[in-house]
């Protein structure tokens, strides 16, 4: 086996050189530190992520986008189709814990100021791909074409529109006119299964290359307890050894999506009428909630601004600031830490909890 | 056998000619690509309904204290009898995020679920996100037809 693999490897690297890619793959290592379960998470959101690609393309063999048909084809694939429920509910599912992932991902790379130099670029790719997986989420939400996706689509693209200068641009753009119809869900239903992928796939590339090239960060505590002595350098190197432990654990996740999946199937909900009130008790996915929750607080006016306007601005600012956050963060380096951005962390990471909590009161 | 010499350098006056020409040229050309898509993206605008007014509801079909959502254009509106007896219209639209209200019979107001926005039944915003009140219609009974009909 290992006679077949090698002379496979020297034919390979006799045409392309691609002893030069095994040496790609082996040259990073993974520290070894009482932080390092944290690491498994960006693994993980990788993970999950094909998982989509191959549960979309799936769901893609029996899906209609077109208002008269996609509520009915997504009923046709979870009530007859030989285990399109279990294709669906995945998808659902593997998509929701993608995204809980992403965050556990970016918040243990903030606090453990791993985007610190030189890895500032790593960090700015990895918060655009937080973006696009919302995207995502977004956009993937109106294809069933339920009375929820709807109204979520509604008020989603409205607060887009409520911009000055570009916004009614970007409404036209987002809906494929002036109100949610079906021209939104073709367009929706191009930018999840086109528009996204590709930037994603491009995007996630450049994220992966820089990692691989950069290799892990160590925590500057880490660092710091071992220039001092304190604590010893250990290491693990990235291929094979860390890998095979992701793959255990991307395993184990496999079984827990086909359980929730099985237990918890996802709901279709009611077709999407465009003449009817929006239900009692309407709100949107839960990654949404605290900036839907501070929508319901803001009045209709702080002084002579629009609430909703104001909440827009504030969230796109923090949303802003939070992708600058390693050239903002300048005092930073090795050994060092920075109270003030922890601080700044423990403070949105309370926000989004408090908030979604009050959302779902 | 030895090359001409090539006259002009970088920077020179003819040089200078070409790269605007080859310049200006690619410039344009990009223009003319990206112009087209550009306005392909923005789709063509669909007349507004030109209708003003709409057979919103039969005169036995509401009772008293409910509201009923009717397609008025292209936009849904609300039809409410009041407790005692009156027929009000409104448009259905929330001002605040574009939902569509709905009439709440034990507040006697119209309400948006998506952000819990209160309108009073002359169409104000009382409570709530909505920055604006609900445009009001005029209700008319013809016969057996509640009639609704834009104000002038």
């Amino acid at each position: 086996m290992s006679g077949l693999y090698r002379n496979a490897l020297t034919w390979l690297d006799e045409r392309f050189g691609a002893g030069s890619v095994e040496e790609f793959l082996r040259h990073k290592t993974i520290p070894i530190h009482r932080h390092s379960v944290w690491y498994y998470f960006g693994g993980m959101t990788l993970f999950l992520f094909i998982v989509q690609l191959l549960t979309g393309i799936l769901l893609l063999l029996y899906y209609r986008p077109t208002p008269n048909d996609a509520f009915e084809s997504v009923q046709y694939m979870v009530t007859q189709v030989r285990f399109g429920w279990l294709i669906r509910s995945i998808h659902s599912w593997s998509a929701n814990l993608m995204i809980f992932t992403a965050f556990v991902h970016m918040f243990s790379v903030y606090f453990l100021k791993a985007y610190r130099k030189p890895r500032e670029l790593t960090w700015v790719s990895g918060m655009l791909l937080l973006f696009i997986v919302m995207g995502f989420g977004f956009s993937g939400y109106l294809l069933p074409w339920n009375t929820l996706a709807f109204f979520a689509t509604k008020v989603g693209t409205e607060m887009a529109g409520s911009v000055p200068l570009v916004g009614k641009w970007m409404l036209i753009f987002l809906r494929g006119g002036e109100e949610v119809t079906g021209a939104t869900l073709t367009r929706f239903f191009g930018f999840h299964v086109a528009v996204l992928p590709l930037l994603a796939t491009t995007l996630l590339a450049l994220h992966l290359m820089l990692v691989q090239q950069l290799g892990m960060s160590t925590p500057p505590g880490v660092e710091k307890a071992i220039v001092e002595g304190r604590e010893q350098k250990r290491i693990m190197p990235f291929f094979p050894n860390f890998l095979l432990r992701d793959m255990i654990g991307w395993y184990a996740a496999l079984g827990v999506l086909g359980a929730l999946a099985a237990i918890f199937p996802w709901e279709l909900g009611t077709k999407a009428d465009a003449f009817a009130a929006a239900p009692a008790g309407i709100r949107p996915e839960w990654y949404f909630l605290f900036m839907f929750q501070t929508l319901k607080y803001l009045p209709s006016k702080v002084l002579f601004i629009d609430g909703e306007l104001l909440g827009i601005f504030g969230f796109s600012a923090a949303a802003l600031v939070w992708v600058a956050m390693p050239f903002l963060d300048r005092r930073i380096g090795f050994g060092r830490t920075t109270r003030f951005f922890t601080g700044a962390g423990v403070f949105v990471i309370g926000y989004m909890m408090v908030f979604s909590w009050l959302a779902l009161r | 056998m030895s090359l001409p010499e090539i006259p002009e350098k970088a920077g020179e006056p003819g040089r200078r000619w070409v790269n605007l020409l080859l310049g200006g040229g690619l410039a344009a050309s990009v223009i003319s690509f990206f112009y087209p898509a550009i306005r392909y993206i923005i789709p063509p605008a669909i007349a507004e309904s030109t209708s003003r007014s709409v057979v919103a509801a039969k005169v036995d079909e509401l009772k008293r204290n409910t509201g009923k959502i009717f397609k008025f254009g292209s936009k849904p509106a609300l039809l409410v009898r009041t407790a005692d007896g009156n027929y009000r219209a409104l448009t259905a639209v929330c001002t605040h995020l574009n939902c569509t209200v709905q009439y709440r019979d034990d507040l006697h107001q119209i309400w948006c679920a998506c952000h819990n926005g209160l309108y009073d039944l002359e169409g104000r915003n009382v409570s709530g996100p909505p920055p604006r009140p609900l445009e009001t219609f005029e209700v008319h009974v013809q016969g057996e037809d509640v009639v609704v009909t834009r104000k002038a």
